[in-house]
């Protein structure tokens, strides 16, 4: 199993009696940067503490690391129009809807152009691109410091929810070494089970992480994600090689730095290889089909192995699924995983043909009268 | 406030010139641009894969008995 990105698993929940809060001055967040909170509190995002300061957003920017050199490619930002904040401040955050509470210790109260944000992450200033939209909504102070977890609500869910010490607690347990990763925001097709199943053949066993949170219209729900992979492991997975937890963090679209951001998450939870797809993490057409292959060759620091996959597709000559390196035959064999064109079949209450879905997969999705966020 | 910080800082280190030449014809029409950004790749892969772990707060008797049983309830735990 690797060690913790930085070499150190971060756990940040306050340990110490608590202070009188009343007097503390409050700073509410949004659901994303609980989820952020969330994260760095729980280890996800080792070795982060607490929120980027300017010398690690600088480096991250410009060289894709930490100002301590350890690789990171997203910058983790608490921005405020709160007056009356100084370094040294010790303020309360607060996200009541989902009842996260934390202390935040202020190191430094800094401004960044937005524009250079949006261009070296998003590799575009166009407010079409829905990361450089975030970008442009943020206030213009960004506040960065150590936090330490309060406490917080139980969620929907998280029954599947482990902790990255709870994942490598798991993974000792089972005696898994290797152990790779496979990310997703969708009921799984029967490419994501080739995919999967073709990584799991050479490491000890899969860590299925769906992405749960924020969806936009047309998406699968969270309820039905999961209900339908309990579906697939249940029927076509060894128990002794699979498992599955939820991931609550919202898509950044950032294309190849986000694939390093989510290889990072996957290494932290204790995972030795991660798979990545076709335009992984990205969004229109910002980004090149292979972009997010071709930045792992930045980072031979990274301590989790890439597993490139490229298209695939069913053959009926093969009678198999294939990807484009083992098969040999024409386009007009292939049936392609169309995740749009499966929707539309489920949309009308059709079960899609079995060389796209599982039957069970597919019957699973049906039992629910809304399974697409509305 | 930071409002504008300093360049990020480097450092140089001193290998022998025939090493440095043949690098520079190592990385000829590599993606390396230059003999430094080669040997940072180097060493960095090099120093990844001998930094010691700090050890990992271990769950307390309790705590692993209730991770456990959660993990039991989601059948991945006989």
């Amino acid at each position: 199993m690797p060690r913790a990105h930085g070499n150190k698993l971060i756990s940040r929940h306050l340990k110490k009696e608590l202070q009188n809060l009343n007097e503390i001055t409050k700073i509410k967040i949004n659901t994303n940067v609980s989820e952020d909170l969330l994260n760095i509190a729980n280890g996800v995002f080792s070795p982060l503490k607490g929120f980027l300061c300017y010398n690690d957003l600088e480096n991250v920017v410009k060289e894709k690391r930490l100002e301590s050199d350890t690789p990171w490619t997203i910058p983790i930002l608490l921005d405020s129009d709160k007056k009356d904040l100084s370094e040294g401040d010790t303020v309360l955050l607060e996200d009541k809807e989902n009842g996260v509470r934390a202390l935040l210790d202020i190191e430094e109260i800094y401004t960044y152009d937005k524009k250079t944000l949006s261009q070296e992450i998003y590799r575009t200033q166009d407010v079409k691109h829905p990361g450089v939209a975030n970008i442009y909504k943020m206030r213009q102070k960004f506040i960065g410091g150590k936090i330490s977890l309060i406490d917080y609500k139980s969620r929907e869910f998280d029954d599947y929810n482990l902790s990255p010490k709870e994942t490598r607690f798991l993974f000792k347990e089972k005696g898994w070494k290797d152990i790779v990763a496979f990310q997703t925001r969708n009921p799984p097709h029967m490419g994501h089970e080739y995919v999967q199943k073709t990584a799991l053949t050479f490491v000890d066993g899969i860590f299925i992480n769906p992405i749960i949170g924020k969806k936009k219209t047309g998406d699968f729900r969270d309820e039905v994600i999961l209900k339908s992979y309990e579906a697939l492991m249940k029927n076509y997975y060894l128990k002794e090689r699979a498992v599955m937890s939820i991931l609550r963090t919202s898509m950044k679209y950032a294309g190849p730095r986000e694939a390093i951001h989510h290889a990072i998450m996957r290494k932290n939870y204790g995972c030795t290889h991660f798979i990545v797809g076709r335009d992984h993490a990205g969004v229109s057409n910002y980004y090149g089909p292979y972009d997010a292959h071709d930045i792992f060759s930045e980072f031979p620091d990274l301590g989790i192995i890439p597993i490139f996959f490229r298209s695939f597709s069913k053959c009926s000559k093969c009678g198999s699924v294939v990807n484009d390196k083992i098969c040999p035959h024409d386009q007009e064999y292939h049936i392609n995983f169309s995740g749009k064109k499966i929707r539309e079949i489920l949309r009308n209450g059709e079960i899609p043909s079995e060389d796209m879905m599982r039957k069970e997969v597919s019957e699973m999705i049906l039992k629910f009268e809304k399974p697409f966020v509305e | 406030m930071a409002e504008e910080k300093e360049d990020k800082k480097f450092t140089t280190i001193s290998i022998p010139s025939q090493l440095a030449e043949k690098i520079k014809k190592r990385i000829e029409g590599t993606g390396f641009h230059s003999l430094s950004a080669y040997v940072t790749y180097v060493l960095r892969e090099v120093i990844s894969g001998i930094e010691n772990e700090e050890d990992d707060e271990a769950f307390s008797k309790e705590d692993e008995e209730k991770v456990k049983d959660r993990l039991r309830a989601l059948g991945y735990l006989d």
